[in-house]
């Protein structure tokens, strides 16, 4: 009964979907405020049976409802409870449930904080939303309908992917799609102007927020999924350029780079055709990487179930959303840009540099991504494009990018007197250069020069970065009252540079080494005694394992015990690796049970791996400046305004 | 006149999507060429030991599975694990072709992950690669006793798709020739 009633819900949010995308769409043509007032309701009634649907589905999975065919395929009666939740969005079928319910959740925040709008905008930007959301549900109902029942039932499910059991991967499929789905309110926003061929600069500062708060959710979900993948594939890997990551990073890169233009075209009103473009691209990025893994047309680890079916309907839905977003774009577009100009030396100067840069490394990763595709699809020839590909054409156009950052964020607009900036910067670049030349020798006792490219970087960024708040605090002696939306820049920046000095130092730093280790033997690695104490059975809630007992000293000093396992799960009889860290700020010990090399000894793989932290710490650190940003008073100033 | 580039270069991906989607091109069959025909013959430099050699008539007369794997690749890692407890069964010999890949990282993936081919060839330009039709890593071939290609599984391989999709073909091709 439950499953059904989820079903049922389903289909009337589908009903509800389609009164929300045409009759606010018509009445803000037609100028009927009757017609358009409906969004609102629609929207919220869409949600709340979203909603529904969504708890009966977690419903059957915690009862362990096995007559409900994906309850079936991705439970088993003693998964612990907390993944028995993830478990609802383990798979093709639940995730996409948790995307429709997120873009409705979206929308009805959008419908609440829209209020001070013009009534035909805020109705076409519900109505545009309604549009997807109605795509969505009907993809969902027609090919991947997540209540399907499975007649008899099995006694026992076949349990969920021993991989995703991990409370790493439990969030980071939601957050992630946060920032995916977050990216439809820009476009809707987008798609609301060139409709009523009406964009100004009030237009960009509503976008703003929007779009940052998808941004800062997407970069939490990537820094989650990539922490993940580092811990969990048991190899200390932390990005593999793999199809589906590159998935998520482009609309990552042509978000950071809409942030950046929106913020031109609300100080200057210039970059508009622009910023539009980029503001469909985000979402377009998004879709497409829902395609790329669902349609099974690249290969990947995070493949989804492969069906030619659900390929050509999301295809077809593509089709029509962006294709339809692009010629709305190719006939609107003309009139909205301005003629106005700027100086070479100015803070648009800086940020077009940076826009022209992130859709260049977009446009290679996109390329490295789709080229086995396109080269098989012309001329049936196979190739394959790997990591070195990836990391030379994402470094290419990114390391200007990082140098310009320490400058553009002190360019004033319009025009910038050249001996000023000069003066600003000549003692950071200094500090910055000797800085980047001394501690690699000073902590890791050598250098390359590649490394002190990258180290100056990072140092360079977060020097120029705490600049203004530092500048701020003791001017007025807290940061607290600085205006947030440069309060926000600064800490991203911030968080930027520590990503850059993070992953330089791992990568140069870094040490591994595998070895044979019976019970009671000592090994040394990077200055650290790993001691194999023992090797012990244990018993989890649905797998069987062997726990390795190091424990870990440096100089005779205690640091910490480490119990990496090897596991086997009962049901699916995979075996998973399960390292143990250790984690400091400055460094990560890392320790991965291998394999049984006869007489009780195991191999065992010990890694050092310095500043690791820093890479998923600047991310973080970039979504807070996004939090604060998108906090800023302007913001929330708007709906007084009409 | 530039307000159209977009739209051209969608219309031109979606057109690439759509060939790329053609049923006909399924990933996880065989390209029609190989099926029930000869596996294209290899002949290459053993990964551990460069001076010897390993080709397609090591395998002539027994069913085998031939995987094509590469260090850079996570599916692979996937996979590995599932080999291993294979080549523990000794149900299937299993030969390795390292594609495009470093042999130092190829080396040291087996040292620390465990090994579990009969022999690997160190396929180090892809040259083999192609005349297999590798599309990507991994790849599994399952070969029969007269040197066929019985299947080919594109992706990681796991217990369930082994179950379904080769022991049947192997048990098949096992009565056949009795």
């Amino acid at each position: 009964m439950i499953p059904e009633i989820g079903h049922f819900a389903l289909i009337l949010a589908l009903g509800l979907a389609i009164c929300q995308s045409v009759l606010p769409l018509l009445g803000a043509h037609r100028g009927s405020t009757a017609m358009m007032a409906v969004a609102r309701p629609a929207a919220t009634a869409q949600f709340v049976f979203i909603l529904i649907a969504f708890v009966c589905l977690t419903w059957a999975f915690l009862d362990s409802d096995f007559s409900v065919l994906y309850v079936a395929n991705h439970s088993q009666l003693s998964l612990p409870t907390i993944y028995k939740i993830s478990a609802v969005w383990g798979a093709h079928e639940g995730s996409l449930l948790l995307w429709v319910l997120l873009l409705s959740g979206w929308t009805i925040l959008v419908c609440r904080y829209s209020r001070g709008l013009p009534a035909p905008f805020s109705s076409r930007v519900i109505g545009v939303l309604g549009i997807l959301s109605l795509g969505f549900l009907l993809f969902t109902l027609l090919t991947s309908n997540p209540f399907e029942r499975l007649i008899p039932a099995p006694a026992d499910g076949s349990d969920l992917n021993p991989l995703l059991q991990d409370p790493g991967l439990a969030i980071h499929p939601p957050i992630l799609y946060m920032g995916y789905v977050g990216f439809a309110v820009a476009f809707a926003f987008a798609i609301a102007a060139m409709i009523s061929g009406n964009l100004d600069q009030k237009w960009a500062r509503w976008t703003r927020p929007w779009t940052t708060a998808a941004w800062l959710f997407l970069t939490i979900g990537i820094a989650l999924g990539s922490w993940w993948a580092y811990y969990e594939l048991g190899w200390g890997g932390w990005w593999f350029w793999d199809p589906v990551e590159n998935a998520s990073f482009m609309p990552w890169l042509i978000g950071t780079a809409l942030i950046h233009s929106l913020a031109v075209t609300e100080k200057r009103g210039l970059f508009k055709s622009w910023t539009l473009l980029l503001a469909i691209s985000a979402f377009s990025l998004s879709l497409l990487g829902t395609f790329l893994v669902r349609s099974g047309i690249l290969i990947s680890v995070h493949a989804f179930a492969v069906d030619p079916e659900r390929g050509l309907f999301i295809l077809t839905f593509l089709s029509i959303v962006i294709g339809g977003a692009l010629i709305l774009y190719a006939w609107r577009a003309p009139g909205l840009d301005s003629e106005a100009g700027f100086k070479p030396l100015s803070r648009e100067t800086f940020l077009l540099l940076n826009n022209v840069l992130l859709v260049i490394a977009t446009i290679l990763i996109l390329g490295g991504t789709l080229a086995p595709l396109i080269v098989e699809v012309f001329t049936g020839e196979k190739i394959s494009v790997g990591p070195p590909y990836f990391d030379l054409a994402f470094i290419i156009p990114m390391l200007p990018l990082v140098f310009l950052v320490g400058i553009g964020m002190h360019t004033a607009w319009g025009m910038q007197a050249p001996s000023k900036l000069a003066q600003l910067i000549k003692k950071p670049a200094i500090v910055a250069i000797v800085l980047g030349i001394a501690l690699p020798f000073l902590i890791y006792g050598s250098s390359g020069a590649l490394l002190v490219v990258g180290v100056v970087a990072g140092i360079w960024i977060m020097i120029m970065a705490a600049i203004q708040p530092i500048g701020y605090w003791r001017k007025n002696g807290t940061i607290l009252s600085m205006p947030r939306g440069i309060l926000g820049m600064s800490i991203a920046h911030f968080g930027v540079g520590m990503f850059v000095f993070g992953v330089v130092i791992v990568s140069s730093f870094s040490i591994e080494a595998d070895r044979g280790l019976r019970p009671g033997e000592t090994v040394n690695v990077a200055g650290y005694d790993f001691t194999l104490k023992s090797l012990d059975d244990i018993r989890g809630p649905n797998y069987t394992a062997i726990e390795g007992n190091f424990e870990v000293r440096k100089n005779g000093a205690f640091i910490s015990d480490l119990r990496p396992q090897k596991r086997t799960y009962l049901v699916q009889q995979s075996p998973m690796t399960e390292a143990a860290i250790d984690a400091e700020l400055e460094r990560d010990i890392f320790v991965a049970l291998g394999d049984p090399l006869g007489d009780g000894a195991w191999s065992v793989r010990l890694q050092y791996k310095p500043m690791i932290r820093l890479i998923w710490l600047g991310a973080f650190v970039m979504a807070l400046g996004g939090i604060v940003a998108t906090s800023d008073r302007r913001y929330r100033a708007t709906g007084r305004e009409h | 006149m530039r307000y159209l580039f977009p739209i051209i270069a969608f219309g031109l991906l979606i057109g690439v999507f759509i060939k790329g989607l053609d049923p006909e091109r399924d990933l996880n069959a065989l390209p029609s060429p190989f099926l029930g025909k000869d596996a294209p013959a290899f002949d290459l430099p053993k990964l551990k030991n460069p001076s010897e050699r390993v080709s397609s008539s090591d395998y002539q007369g027994v069913v085998s599975l031939v995987n094509v794997w590469a260090t850079w690749c996570v599916g692979c890692r996937q996979e590995h694990e599932f080999l291993k407890s294979l080549a523990q069964e000794e149900s299937v010999p299993i030969y390795g072709i390292n594609w495009r890949d470093r042999r130092e990282d190829a080396l040291e993936w087996l040292d620390v992950l465990g090994d579990p081919y009969i022999a690997s060839g160190y396929d180090h330009d892809g040259r083999v690669g192609i005349d297999w039709g590798v599309y990507g890593a991994p790849e599994t071939f399952l070969i029969g006793k007269d040197g066929t290609v019985l299947y080919k599984h594109l992706g990681p391989l796991d217990r369930v798709r082994w179950n379904q999709d080769f022991l049947p073909l192997i048990q098949e091709e096992l009565e056949n020739i009795k």
